[in-house]
């Protein structure tokens, strides 16, 4: 990790249509490169929503941000060629088998021929799911399936790696696998920009974490700076508790 | 690529072929068999018709003669051995056993020649052929004879129509006979019977376009095999749409439009992969016509040398379907939308279109509307080519036409993606 700046946010704002109050509210931010950097925050506190927008799929309502020095308005191609994305859902199609989703989205990316072909049987590989390439994505259990989805968003080698909750749903295998690929890819270079609702998970891979309340950043640093923080706090969960409350977040 | 991955997810969905192809196939036959019942109903099998005559004379027995000899109409004057009588008729009539009931007034025979002889002695004695005194004592003027005709409800009004244009036709024409006969009895001293013919002096002849010096005869098959054609080609709008909208459910549009490849090249891998399947169900159609109708008793759909026309015709009405897919799926939010909004908007725009019912007998304002419809366009575009013998010239409108409503569709889907989503 480097201290230079890859991701730059300054006063970004969203306000959806329709909608009482900010979703991202005035938000600043500097993401280093190649970090692993948490968002973490209760539901409704703005997370997918400011990843959305540096993901360029909805527009800041004030505000501007940059990644790798670049915005979208100038150079959104260039962006789009450094990011990779990994939603939430399992953004697959699900008739086409494991091997032919990742040939897919690769030459979206650019990727083509044995190299592409290669590529995709080595992912495959480390993620143990060789023996299963040519099976329909559709038959997956839910582990197999993010792990594929993963792969998916990282087969180009991003620069900055953006992942709303990458093992929501998965037995702790798949979770291991996932996260020890996550820190494989980040001693690589790839930054990476992670939101999830597993705190154990954040405090063990993450450098630097942020606490999303209201659309703003309450807290950021790293996870033992957090914790240590907060008056008898053993982790960041008590950190978290601590700091967003105990009371539900539903219909926020 | 994306073709590529388009066509995988076409060819293993085996529901959605499966009404994407046979579907289309069911209705074709299925229309067309339904047409040919009817069709055949009105020129080959006869209508049973009661006939109450309360004539019994000379003209009541000429218009049997008539009715049994124009081949549509078997007459029948009893039921159970009961002879018919007006009340009767009517009632089997209106309870839907029969379609039709014709009621012949009595006197009608000596009526009419008493009307026929007091105009023809008018006129005689307007031209002193006759002492006026005759014409004072031998006729008077009669008051009308209805013929009255019983349709049985359910009677579509094309059907009734036609019998009543028959029926007026043929006691014209033995009014007519009477009238000649009447003036060739007063004139029979001087005038050779023959002198009045009475043979139709106008008559008329049907001729239709000609290919090659023989004429071409539209059939059942030559309509429906275009318009159901088109009307599966643009049912593809419901598929496409659904799969447009299950892309951003599912979240790969979010990998679609993160990665840096534009919109239009998705479109364009939904354009190619959609385009082969409408040139895939065209061509399943059009062998449907030539093979399977002879072998169900259905004239064969005839392509003649047209082959390479009409299927330039159905690329461009599948590009023109495909945009209008690519729309509605882009702009809709959920499948929910999309699906219903698809096939409406799919059977208006062939209802409009022509393909149930002919333009040319629709209210005025829905003929200017139905200009609007591509079905419409590429409807004439197979007619021009089929029936009316067009040249590529006579074609290039309408494919023009639906070329432009394909981009017009494109650029609406991409204006909107643009505006709604990315930055």
């Amino acid at each position: 990790m480097d201290l230079k700046s890859v991701i730059q946010v300054e006063n970004l704002s969203k306000q959806y249509k329709n909608s009482d109050f900010l979703a991202v509210d005035n938000l600043s931010l500097d993401i280093l490169n190649g970090e692993i950097f948490g968002l973490l925050g209760p539901n409704g506190a703005g997370k997918t929503t400011l990843i959305s927008m540096l993901c360029g799929l909805i527009q800041p309502s004030s505000g501007n941000f940059s990644i790798d020095q670049k915005t979208y308005k100038e150079n959104g191609l260039a962006i789009r060629k450094s990011i990779g994305v990994v939603p939430q859902e399992y953004a697959l199609y699900h008739t086409l088998t494991a091997h032919e989703n990742l040939s897919y989205f690769g030459a979206m990316h650019g990727l083509r021929g044995r190299g592409l072909k290669e590529l995709v049987n080595v992912s495959l590989e480390k993620m143990g799911l060789t023996r299963f390439a040519n099976r329909q994505v559709g038959t997956f259990s839910g582990g197999m399936k993010r792990r594929v989805n993963l792969l998916a968003g990282v087969l180009h080698r991003p620069k900055v790696l953006f992942l709303d909750e990458p093992t929501v749903g998965v037995d702790v295998q798949s979770r291991n696998a996932i996260v020890d690929f996550l820190k494989e890819l980040n001693k690589q270079g790839t930054t990476i920009v992670y939101t999830s609702h597993h705190l154990i998970e954040a405090e063990e891979l993450c450098d630097r974490i942020a606490i999303i309340e209201g659309g703003r950043i309450i807290a950021q640093g790293t996870p033992a700076v957090l914790i240590n923080s907060i008056v008898d706090a053993r982790n960041l969960e008590d950190v978290f508790i601590a700091m967003t409350g105990r009371g539900f977040r539903d219909g926020i | 690529m994306a073709v590529k991955k388009e066509l995988l997810l076409q060819i293993r969905d085996i529901g959605g072929l499966i009404i994407l192809f046979v579907m289309p196939l069911l209705l074709l036959v299925t229309i067309t068999v339904v047409q040919k019942g009817s069709f055949d109903s009105l020129l080959g099998t006869k209508i049973p018709v009661l006939l109450v005559d309360n004539d019994k004379d000379s003209i009541s027995y000429a218009i049997q003669r008539e009715l049994g000899s124009i081949g549509n109409f078997t007459l029948i004057t009893q039921i159970d051995d009961t002879p018919l009588v007006e009340a009767t008729a009517k009632d089997a009539v209106f309870k839907g056993d029969f379609q039709l009931a014709i009621i012949l007034p009595a006197n009608m025979t000596s009526d009419l020649n008493s009307q026929v002889q007091h105009n023809v002695d008018r006129i005689m004695s307007e031209f002193s052929y006759e002492e006026e005194e005759a014409t004072a004592t031998g006729s008077r003027p009669i008051s009308s004879k209805e013929v009255r005709l019983y349709f049985d409800p359910a009677t579509q009004s094309s059907f009734k129509t036609a019998v009543k244009s028959s029926i007026d036709k043929l006691i014209a024409t033995i009014e007519t006979e009477r009238i000649y006969k009447k003036f060739q009895e007063q004139l029979s001293d001087g005038i050779d019977g023959g002198a009045f013919t009475q043979k139709g002096f106008i008559t008329f002849k049907e001729i239709g376009s000609e290919k090659e010096g023989e004429e071409i005869k539209p059939d059942a098959g030559q309509h429906n095999v275009p318009a159901w054609t088109l009307f599966a080609i643009f049912f593809i709008i419901v598929p496409l749409s659904i799969n447009i909208v299950k892309e951003k459910s599912q979240g790969t549009m979010i990998r679609l439009t993160t990665n840096p490849v534009p919109y239009y090249v998705f479109i364009l891998g939904k354009t190619v992969s959609y385009l082969c399947i409408s040139l895939i169900q065209f061509y399943l159609m059009l062998a449907i016509g030539v093979y399977l109708f002879p072998l169900m008793g259905i004239p064969a759909f005839a392509i003649d040398n047209n082959l390479f026309k009409l299927s330039v015709l159905a690329i461009f009405s599948g590009l023109a379907a495909i945009g209008a897919g690519v729309a509605v799926g882009t702009i809709a939010t959920t499948q929910e939308q999309s699906a219903p909004f698809g096939a409406t908007f799919v059977v208006i725009l062939a209802a409009i279109g022509g393909v149930w019912v002919p333009v040319f007998i629709m209210p005025q304002v829905m003929q200017v509307i139905s200009k609007i419809s591509p079905i419409n366009w590429a409807l004439n575009g197979f007619y021009d080519v089929l029936l009316r013998n067009g040249s590529w010239i006579d074609i290039m409108p309408e494919i023009i036409l639906l070329l432009l409503f394909f981009g017009l569709t494109i650029a609406i889907a991409i204006i909107y993606d643009k505006k709604k989503r990315t930055i």
